[in-house]
């Protein structure tokens, strides 16, 4: 039998058949015929953000949870617009997203409609690829079309503008099993030359390194990694993406690296022989000076989108192709090789590195009189096992979480990391929650970057998301007032905040439980009465010390040797 | 190092705004750009002429590649290839001067393909260089317009850029 249905009813029916279980999205003149064919199904379900840039970040936080791409469906013109920042966020991360933005009616493209914005232009240079739909033949192969970019290759969003009058069109309905498109083809398996070359660079190495990113997570290599990983003896650094994809606790975990890594991550990184990137991007905040990058080092980068191999650092093996794919190739030639690490080069490498660790870097003053940040993490961390989801928003409190919750698994640490968006936390956490509805959910946060995303409280309520809010309030833009404390002489220029609202009695007048924070001995009862609130969205306000910086540090434009240390450390 | 790249692309609207959108936001350089469809409707081809280093070039085409409208690309100047570009140029025509931009047409081998009473307009194929020398060999005062098409390029030999 032919299926008959309009554009809107074949959008809501091709997302159903897509298995997309939440859509994330804000109403408005262009999306009504969308917004009456979700109306009349209950197969998608709807979440009312409280403004767009929410719909997106919660549907990028949905999807680096789950793997699954996120969905999200605007109105034309400022619906457009304010799902910009989301977009790009996920763009910068390769997160697999499908926004639906909905246009005006074809004939009034180009006349300068009311809430007429040309999404396709504007979202162009922050999309893996995007679609203005013209006719309502197109609709269901374009979505079909869309989820297959988003999701494969190297993953990120995929904006479908959807004028209003082919929402109103009527035509067969039939979902594509499959698209192929003659000028998308990603690579996925890798060069077996490139990889034996790699795998004998390894094995002949003296001070291996491993640094891996957030294309681990994307490619769901993490246990293939950590196998190859315990197979090779030798250290492991993450990116700030990469996180959860080595377990933290495990002892070749070196932490963190780049401008705020720890010092025998980055120490390592600088004195290793081989250096094996896994899907990581060689970013300007892990590099630092690309001529004082890891100098003495051969560099074999592993990664699925060749575009990122060689841009910034200069590699000796690329291997284009899935990092699952190519270390699993990796591990059966080590394997079967006849050569193995060399162990006593590697226990020397080892001595060196327990070296460095024993600087302890991350130390801070246990006893000061004002709550530390770092605490409540260490605390969050302790009480929650490490098995909390963890949302963040930019700024010190985003690296302090970075360092001191440590992630076992991937998919637990979520922040935006390539952009830097401020806002992010809140509704990224809401996709998180909805995604994994009893699983503990913490935003970790600070006053200034709450406050960019502050209206969610309110969808909070109406979807009944216990998210647990870790506010480090510092009454500063913290990692601002750094930077202007390290080069601009303490001339504190704007990054205060002043006029800040009472954060309990907001938290309770969206619904919620506030809570206020003020003195270290409290911050363990706080947050473990915090936690037992298991229905409720729990907001703490820590009032922690505000001159607390983030270190280590390197500054930009300096090499990994060249860290700032803690001022205790470094008179230590 | 200037360097021809050759790209097919997806005839679809807005892939040509997607290239020139890749090199402004990435910095790169355009020196030229030429765009049309091919015997097939559905591709459009275009020859870009930019330069830079080799790393700058290698990234442009890793990123060209990476838009999800190319269908494939090849630079050009990797191999034997053939460059040319047609200029139409609109000139005074009087007196002695008519004669001799004539022969100097002739010479260039340029056909004039409008002539009015005080002017020609002479079609010259050939490389950018033919075309700079016939603009030199000109009299200045004499050249009322300029128009360039920008390189269209194509490999030597056998081998071919297709689907």
């Amino acid at each position: 039998m032919v299926l008959e249905l309009t554009g809107a009813e074949i959008l809501v029916r091709a997302l159903k058949d897509e298995g997309v279980e939440y859509v994330f999205g804000y109403p408005g003149g262009a999306v009504l015929h969308i917004y009456d064919a979700l109306y009349r199904q209950e197969d998608v379900k709807h979440i009312l953000v409280r403004h767009e840039q929410g719909a997106t970040h919660a549907a990028d936080g949905y999807a680096r949870s789950t793997g699954r791409p996120g969905v999200v469906l605007v109105t034309s013109g400022p619906g457009a617009t304010n799902a910009v920042t989301g977009i790009a966020t996920a763009y910068m991360d390769s997160i697999p997203l499908v926004i639906i933005t909905g246009q005006v009616h074809t004939w009034a493209i180009g006349s300068d409609a009311f809430q007429e914005v040309d999404a396709v232009g504007i979202t162009r240079p922050c999309v893996k690829h995007n679609f203005l739909v013209k006719d309502v033949k197109d609709l269901a192969t374009t979505i079909k079309k869309a989820f297959y970019i988003a999701t494969t290759g190297r993953p990120g969003p995929v904006v479908v503008d959807v004028p209003k009058d082919v929402t109103a069109q009527v035509t067969e309905y039939a979902y594509p099993k499959k698209v192929t498109l003659r000028s998308y083809k990603p690579v996925v398996e890798g060069h077996p030359g490139q990889i034996k070359k790699a795998v004998e660079l390894i094995l002949s190495a003296k001070r291996p390194m491993i640094y891996s990113g957030g294309g681990v997570i994307l490619g769901e290599a993490s246990r293939t990694l950590t196998e190859f990983t315990r197979l090779l003896g030798c250290p492991i650094t993450n990116t700030l993406m990469g996180l959860g994809s080595y377990p933290a606790t495990d002892k070749q975990f070196v932490g963190m690296l780049g401008m705020h890594g720890t010092y025998e991550a980055n120490m390592a990184m600088h004195e290793c022989d081989v250096l094996l990137a896994i899907g990581a991007r060689f970013d300007d905040r892990v590099v630092g000076k690309v001529e004082l990058f890891s100098p003495g080092s051969k560099k074999i980068h592993i990664d699925i989108d060749p575009s990122s191999i060689s841009k910034s650092v200069r590699v000796d093996v690329p291997i284009v192709g899935s990092v699952g794919n190519v270390l699993e190739e990796m591990i059966k030639l080590i394997k079967a090789a006849k050569k193995q690490p060399d162990k006593a080069a590697l226990a020397a490498w080892w001595k060196q590195i327990n070296q460095w660790r024993a600087k302890d870097c991350l130390r801070y003053d246990h006893k000061s009189k004002l709550i530390k940040p770092q605490a409540v993490l260490e605390k969050l961390y302790q009480l929650t096992k490490g098995d909390a989801f963890v949302t963040s928003d930019v700024g010190q409190h985003q690296m302090w979480a970075a360092q001191f919750y440590k992630f076992d698994k991937p998919r637990r640490w979520i922040n935006s990391g390539g952009l830097g968006t401020m806002g992010f936390g809140l509704p990224a956490a809401m996709g998180v929650q909805l995604a994994h509805p009893k699983a503990t959910v913490a935003c970790v946060t600070g006053e200034a970057s709450i406050m960019m995303c502050i209206q969610e409280l309110s969808t909070c309520k109406q979807y009944g998301l216990p998210l647990k809010i870790i506010n480090l309030n510092n009454r500063y833009m913290g990692m601002v007032r750094q930077w202007q404390e390290f080069f601009y002489k303490g001339r504190y220029s704007h990054s205060y905040m002043d006029a800040l609202p009472d954060f309990v009695q907001l938290a309770e007048s969206f619904g919620h439980v506030g809570m206020k924070i003020e003195k270290p001995g409290d911050v363990e009862p706080a947050l473990k009465e915090a936690l037992k609130l298991k229905d409720r969205l729990v907001f703490m306000d820590f009032i922690t010390d505000q001159t607390e910086n983030v270190y280590p540090m390197i500054e930009a434009g300096k090499g990994h040797h060249e860290m700032h240390l803690s001022p205790e450390r470094e008179l230590a | 190092m200037r360097h021809i790249i050759s790209i097919l692309m997806e005839n679809e609207s807005g892939a040509l705004s997607r290239v020139a959108g890749l090199f402004s936001a990435r910095g790169y350089n355009i020196e030229s750009l030429t765009v049309a469809p091919t015997d097939d409707p559905s591709l459009s081809r275009m020859t870009l002429v930019t330069s830079g280093t080799d790393n700058i070039i290698e990234q442009i085409t890793k990123q060209l590649n990476k838009l999800v409208d190319v269908v494939k690309l090849l630079d050009l100047t990797e191999g034997p290839h053939i460059e040319r570009e047609m200029m139409l140029i609109k000139v005074k025509a009087t007196g002695v001067a008519r004669e001799e931009i004539k022969r100097l047409a002739d010479i260039f081998r340029g056909h004039i393909i409008d002539v009015t009473d005080s002017s020609y307009v002479i079609e010259l194929t050939g490389t950018g260089e033919k075309l700079d020398g016939f603009i030199q060999a000109l009299d200045g005062k004499a050249i009322l317009e300029v128009v360039r098409s920008g390189v269209s390029g194509i490999a030597r030999g056998a081998k071919s850029l297709k689907v």
